[in-house]
């Protein structure tokens, strides 16, 4: 479908921040939109970090050379785009969900906590500069790598002392780069709470079809776009996962 | 509209070639895929594979490289899970197989039986009695898969050839004489990209298959080449993107025309595609979409 970029922002540096205008078939959180690139011959999906009124947010960091081309188009442009797709977050839950992100792993744990805002979050950005999104959060503890903003640490080591200290967390969602994500599942593991992570990986058609993005999880290689993004992070072969 | 390639009929020369459209129960809620003329499935071998481990796609200039390494559920979970749901649309279904041996590619064809309508013979594999030098860089490994596939087949079988080679019109020929009854060509050119802030491969393993409008050209010669050294029906595939590109591969020889990456960027693309190869024989006076095939003047 085609839509049209509403308008833009620069969050951080390389953190572009858009509204575009379009129909998508039933956005959630955890799902995404697959952005056609003009010049580029694949798409690049983005998580969505909202859906209001017909108009989608998308927050994204310029990585390489397809998502700068993104990032140069203005407002009032095109956009040819898929979507919503894949498998979200579970959000039928009935018990105490915290959610756990990182960087860019943080605008779909954005659209859930504004969805379900008893929902606390534990938001790490790599340094104060870096930080995006975090007081839109209806209730979030900052970390940053380096203190200077917030916590000094990692997302995983707040959750840790949380629930070293006797905290009830009832499941963990999950969102940001791959190392976070395996040191997450890895605390959640040790407590013994379900953990449910979105995993990223490059894909190619975004439906089902080609299996580009594959994902090791439950013992064989299943599809990001189709299958996930959201996966039960216990069945997750950390170790095949790129970083 | 219809076209017949070994005797099996198309209602139209599209074909959704083998890889990048799974089982076509994702591209059917994007369009009818009963509007295909044939759908070639994921590639099957007798066991199923895991693939390859990921980074399996890399960005390149007018297409992308992919190593998906040949994941498939293997040929009897194809007949038990998905050619019921193929064979409830009007479509041909053309079952691509691969293996590691000429007896693994004849076991997967005498497991299909006549399941499908054709056989779809991968022959860009390591042949794993010949230190793993693909099938399809030998003519007599080729004619060797051709002839144990033929033996086996109770359909028409069409070998799919490289364009990884030397001279495809020995292999094209290799292929004919050990009893094919039609080609499809090409299949993907071998690439590489390197991210050079990494210093590694873009792809896991290191290379991958080139597909995409990059490929075009070197698809048009090679269906050129290998229909006139054979005679055979050929399926054109490799970079076709919109109605002119069906036009022109069937005039360098195709009887059917391979539809494939542009998925990735269209997944209704058949739909337009079609739509313009309609209008196309409209403006041209062409009632009957076949006699393009190998209608080019040469020089």
């Amino acid at each position: 479908m085609t839509g049209v970029l509403l308008s833009t922002a620069l969050l951080a540096e390389g953190v572009v921040d858009w509204r575009v205008q379009a129909a998508l078939d039933k956005p959630a959180p955890g799902r995404f939109a697959h952005l056609a690139v003009p010049g580029f011959s694949l798409r690049r999906p983005i998580s969505l970090c909202g859906y209001e009124d017909g108009v989608a947010r998308l927050v994204f960091a310029v990585r390489g050379r397809g998502t700068a081309a993104l990032a140069d188009l203005r407002p009032g442009e095109e956009i040819e785009l898929l979507g919503a797709l894949g498998n979200g977050y579970d959000e039928a839950f009935s018990g105490k969900t915290l959610l756990v992100g990182g960087g860019v792993g943080l605008p779909p744990l954005l659209y859930y906590a504004k969805r379900h805002p008893e929902t606390h979050t534990i938001a790490g950005c790599r340094t104060s500069g870096q930080v995006v999104l975090v007081n839109e959060f209806p209730s979030a503890d900052l970390c940053t790598d380096d203190g200077s903003a917030g916590f000094r640490g990692f997302p995983h080591q707040l959750l840790e002392a949380r629930l070293s200290a006797g905290e009830r967390v009832d499941r963990v969602l999950a969102c940001g780069p791959p190392p976070l994500l395996r040191a997450v599942a890895d605390v959640c593991g040790r407590y013994g709470i379900p953990c449910f992570v979105s995993m990223e990986e490059r894909m190619g058609c975004g439906v089902g079809a080609c299996l580009v993005c594959a994902c090791a999880a439950g013992g064989r290689y299943r599809r990001v776009c189709k299958d996930g993004p959201v996966f039960d992070a216990a069945e997750v072969s950390w170790e095949e996962v790129p970083v | 509209m219809n076209v017949s390639v070994a005797g099996v009929r198309l209602k139209n020369p599209l074909v959704a070639v083998s890889g990048c459209f799974g089982f076509g129960r994702e591209y059917d809620e994007y369009f009818d895929i009963s509007l295909l003329g044939g759908v070639c499935v994921k590639g099957l071998n007798v066991r199923g594979r895991e693939g390859n481990p990921p980074p399996r796609i890399a960005e390149a200039p007018g297409g992308c490289l992919n190593s998906i390494g040949l994941q498939n559920p293997g040929v009897e979970a194809f007949l038990r899970d998905e050619l019921p749901f193929l064979r409830s649309k009007d479509v041909a279904v053309i079952a691509n197989i691969f293996g590691g041996t000429a007896e693994e590619y004849a076991e997967a064809a005498a497991l299909i039986g006549n399941a499908a309508d054709m056989l779809e013979v991968n022959i860009s594999c390591p042949n794993l009695k010949a230190g793993g030098v693909n099938f399809a860089n030998d003519p007599r490994a080729a004619a060797e898969v051709t002839e144990a596939v033929k033996k086996a087949a109770k359909i028409p079988v069409c070998v799919k050839l490289s364009p990884n080679v030397t001279d495809i019109k020995t292999i094209a020929l290799a292929c004919r004489d050990a009893g094919a009854d039609a080609l499809s060509l090409i299949n993907t050119l071998l690439g590489m990209r390197i991210d050079t802030e990494t210093r590694r491969p873009v792809l896991r393993m290191n290379t991958g298959g080139l597909s995409g409008s990059a490929v075009f050209p070197v698809a048009v010669r090679c269906v050129w080449q290998a229909a006139a050294a054979t005679g055979l029906p050929v399926i054109g595939m490799g970079g076709v993107s919109g109605g002119a590109d069906v036009v022109e591969m069937m005039m360098a020889g195709a009887s059917a025309v391979g539809i494939g990456t542009v998925l990735f960027q269209d997944p209704a693309a058949p739909v337009r595609i079609l739509r313009e190869l309609r209008e196309w024989c409209a403006a041209h006076a062409v009632s009957n979409v076949s006699e393009l095939t190998g209608s080019v003047q040469n020089y």
